[in-house]
């Protein structure tokens, strides 16, 4: 009996981890894939910070380029810093081995990481950074406690502390308290990230810009088809009785 | 131009039956009139057969079966293929569509007794038909290669380990290696996109002949065949060609709206059809947090889960009840003996084989115990419509059990959920355990003489 509540127990460890982190409520964010401009800074942001250690290697350069309306001159000229050529795909800059020495880990790729763990989470994992002297990187993240990766975008939107609280003997995270601003206001530096998660949404799945199109052309041919069914359904089957 | 066509035509006819079997399997072909929308979902399977062999024809063009790119392959599919996404959502669009229909042309025979005499063998190939899509969907499920293949394929192959003695020889035996590696996901593609597709095909022939041989039954239950016409036509009976075509074709059409709904519009439909954790590659050192099966499997799965120690109390508790019960129907001694020692023997099992095993058997009856549904069913009629509250109470118990034990399969195994999952897994199996007798002593309608609108 006693081996079994221990058992119990030790299973339930990591739930418990798990819960904790998803207890926290994730902030909706408003995803509009035919916004090409927000689409496009969000595609710089990813380029110029995330790209130096994540890869989106799944993703082709021109493709996006051609996708978001950026020519592949401009693509070339400003956005190809990890690759040769137009059509390579999109590697992280820093080789994986350094990575691992700097963090301890390989960071994830991020193609998918929106349709892996949802826009929501992505938007607020951005957003989520404080400082923690305890940890080796000097930052944490309520999303993704004791996370490796540190606050890169820090200088944008400054330090801000967490403030947690106990809650039925554990420790929940309550509220951020801002502690230095940054360069952006917390708005642009909200609306930045709302950019960043939107780039990220299209580059989970490029189909997405044309597929809604495509299906309401189909559903809208199936329909009239479905009408042109039942007449000659019903002209048939006058005669049954 | 008429007569040229004419001309080929028995010349063709005269080395091949063409006219015979046109003849035979479509117009004149005599179904009952009164069908009902169940009867669509036979001819829905039919379709959709279709569109998962010629999308899966095209995702092999393209698909790498390796380790090491498989992954990467099917994201090439969703973005360098021209068209590769509308192929890889209609082709994951499908299995679950697939399962759907099959389920709804399953519960179709269930509820109008399509399973009875002299229909036995037609639903028996029919059940062999599903067991064999369901490992044609498991074995697909893995060439992802995500992070939910990986696991659910690893989790599923171990269960073969609880099998004792030839256990672990068996489970390493189908993954080709220690854990799911290159070699299973390999050979899982070869089995998913030659072997059993084949197997598929072939057995839905052999489906239609023996439909064919004993004609379709109906939403009445009674034979059409009993009743026929001066000219040797079932008075109730319709050429298949053109009236049932036509239907087909319209409902076909309504389907295709549903299925081109979910595939453009939410292809993943909430993690149902595509799960998340599978958006990230197969990872050996990374558990997902909760590993779950597709929801078509997730009824099995709870059966599975279900099976613990406490468990085998209750398997005791229903193998006494159901020894009792039958050793005071049964009237011949032998049969009164046999059971006793079928029961003494599944007891003693109990006590030896381990738990996990037991989930294992369960799992696998679960699906078996369809097999045996023409010969459990003791009513003198077929259809649900001339059946008593008796049979109508215990199938509606079925199936809020299978729902329940379903949504359960997606959920963590804590324990109160396995409680419900262990009353669902008795409830599922007294749906077929008892049927000899609450279809006996029910109260049952007199049959109409022709078939009602």
């Amino acid at each position: 009996m006693i081996k079994k509540i221990i058992i119990v127990l030790l299973l339930s460890v990591p739930a418990l981890g798990l819960a904790a982190g998803n207890n926290l409520k994730l902030d909706s964010v408003d995803i509009d894939l035919s916004d090409k401009a927000s689409l496009q800074r969000g595609a710089r942001t990813f380029i110029n910070y995330c790209l130096s250690c994540h890869s989106a290697g799944y993703m082709r350069y021109n493709r996006m380029g051609k996708d978001l309306g950026i020519s592949d001159e401009l693509v070339s000229g400003n956005l190809l810093f990890a690759a040769d050529k137009i059509g390579d795909l999109m590697k992280a800059v820093m080789p994986a081995e350094d990575a691992k020495k700097a963090f301890g880990t390989v960071p994830p790729d991020l193609t998918l990481v929106t349709r892996s763990r949802g826009p929501e989470w992505f938007y607020t994992y951005m957003r989520s950074f404080y400082r923690d002297e305890s940890s080796a990187s000097g930052w944490n993240n309520v999303v993704f406690p004791d996370v490796a990766m540190p606050h890169v975008l820090y200088s944008w939107q400054g330090e801000q502390r967490a403030i947690f609280k106990e809650h039925e003997g554990r420790r929940v995270f309550d509220r951020f308290e801002v502690g230095s601003s940054g360069s952006m206001s917390e708005e642009v530096y909200t609306d930045t990230m709302r950019d960043l998660t939107n780039f990220m949404v299209y580059l989970g799945e490029p189909a997405k810009l044309v597929r809604y199109r495509i299906g309401t052309y189909v559903i809208i041919f199936l329909l009239i088809f479905l009408f042109v069914a039942y007449l000659l359904k019903k002209e048939f089957w006058k005669d049954v009785h | 131009m008429q007569k040229l066509l004419e001309q080929s035509l028995d010349w063709v006819d005269a080395r091949y039956p063409v006219k015979k079997v046109w003849d035979e399997h479509l117009a004149k072909y005599y179904a009952p009139k009164n069908f009902n929308f169940l009867y669509y979902f036979g001819s829905l399977a039919l379709v959709i057969l279709v569109i998962q062999i010629v999308s899966g024809i095209f995702l092999t063009m393209h698909y790498k079966p390796d380790a090491n790119m498989a992954f990467a392959s099917v994201e090439y599919i969703m973005r360098d293929v021209e068209w590769g996404w509308l192929i890889r959502y209609m082709h994951s669009t499908g299995a679950s569509f697939f399962f759907i229909v099959v389920y709804m042309h399953m519960y179709r025979g269930l509820i109008y007794g399509s399973y009875r005499g002299p229909r036995e063998l037609l639903w028996i190939v029919g059940m062999v038909i599903f067991v064999t899509l369901m490992a044609e969907a498991f074995m697909g499920y893995l060439l992802p290669w995500g992070n939910m293949s990986y696991w659910g394929a690893q989790v599923i192959i171990s269960l073969f380990g609880a099998i004792p003695f030839i256990g672990d020889w068996l489970a390493e035996f189908i993954r080709g290696d220690f854990v799911i590696a290159d070699a299973t996901l390999n050979r899982f593609f070869a089995l998913h996109v030659a072997a059993l597709p084949l197997v598929l095909v072939g057995l839905v022939f052999a489906h239609l002949v023996a439909l064919h041989k004993v004609g379709s039954n109906n939403p009445d239950g009674i034979e059409i065949k009993q009743n026929k016409g001066p000219d040797g036509i079932p008075v109730d009976g319709i050429p298949f060609h053109p009236y049932y075509t036509v239907k087909d074709i319209m409902a076909t059409v309504f389907f295709l709206i549903l299925f081109a709904a979910v595939m453009f519009f939410v292809p993943e439909l909430g993690g149902w059809f595509l799960e998340h954790d599978n958006f990230m590659p197969a990872n050996v050192l990374q558990t997902p947090p909760e590993i779950v099966p597709l929801w078509y499997f997730t009824p099995y799965y709870s059966i599975l889960r279900a099976t613990t120690t406490d468990m085998i109390y209750v398997l005791y508790g229903v193998t006494v009840a159901m020894a009792i019960l039958t050793v005071i129907s049964v009237k011949d001694i032998r049969a009164k003996g046999a059971t006793v020692v079928v029961a003494a023997v599944v007891l003693v099992a109990l006590n030896i084989l381990q738990p996990k095993l037991w989930g294992v058997i369960l799992m696998g009856s679960s699906l078996m115990v369809f097999f045996g549904l023409p010969w459990l069913d003791r009513s003198p009629v077929k259809s649900i419509r001339y059946r008593g509250w008796m049979f109508k109470t215990a199938l509606t118990i079925f199936i809020v059990s299978f729902f329940v034990l379903g949504f359960l399969g997606t959920q963590p195994a804590t324990g109160l959920n396995t409680r419900i999952a262990m009353v669902g897994t008795v409830l599922y199996f007294l749906f077929f355990l008892l049927m000899p007798w609450y279809t006996t002593f029910d109260k049952t309608k007199p049959l109409p003489e022709r078939v009602t609108e």
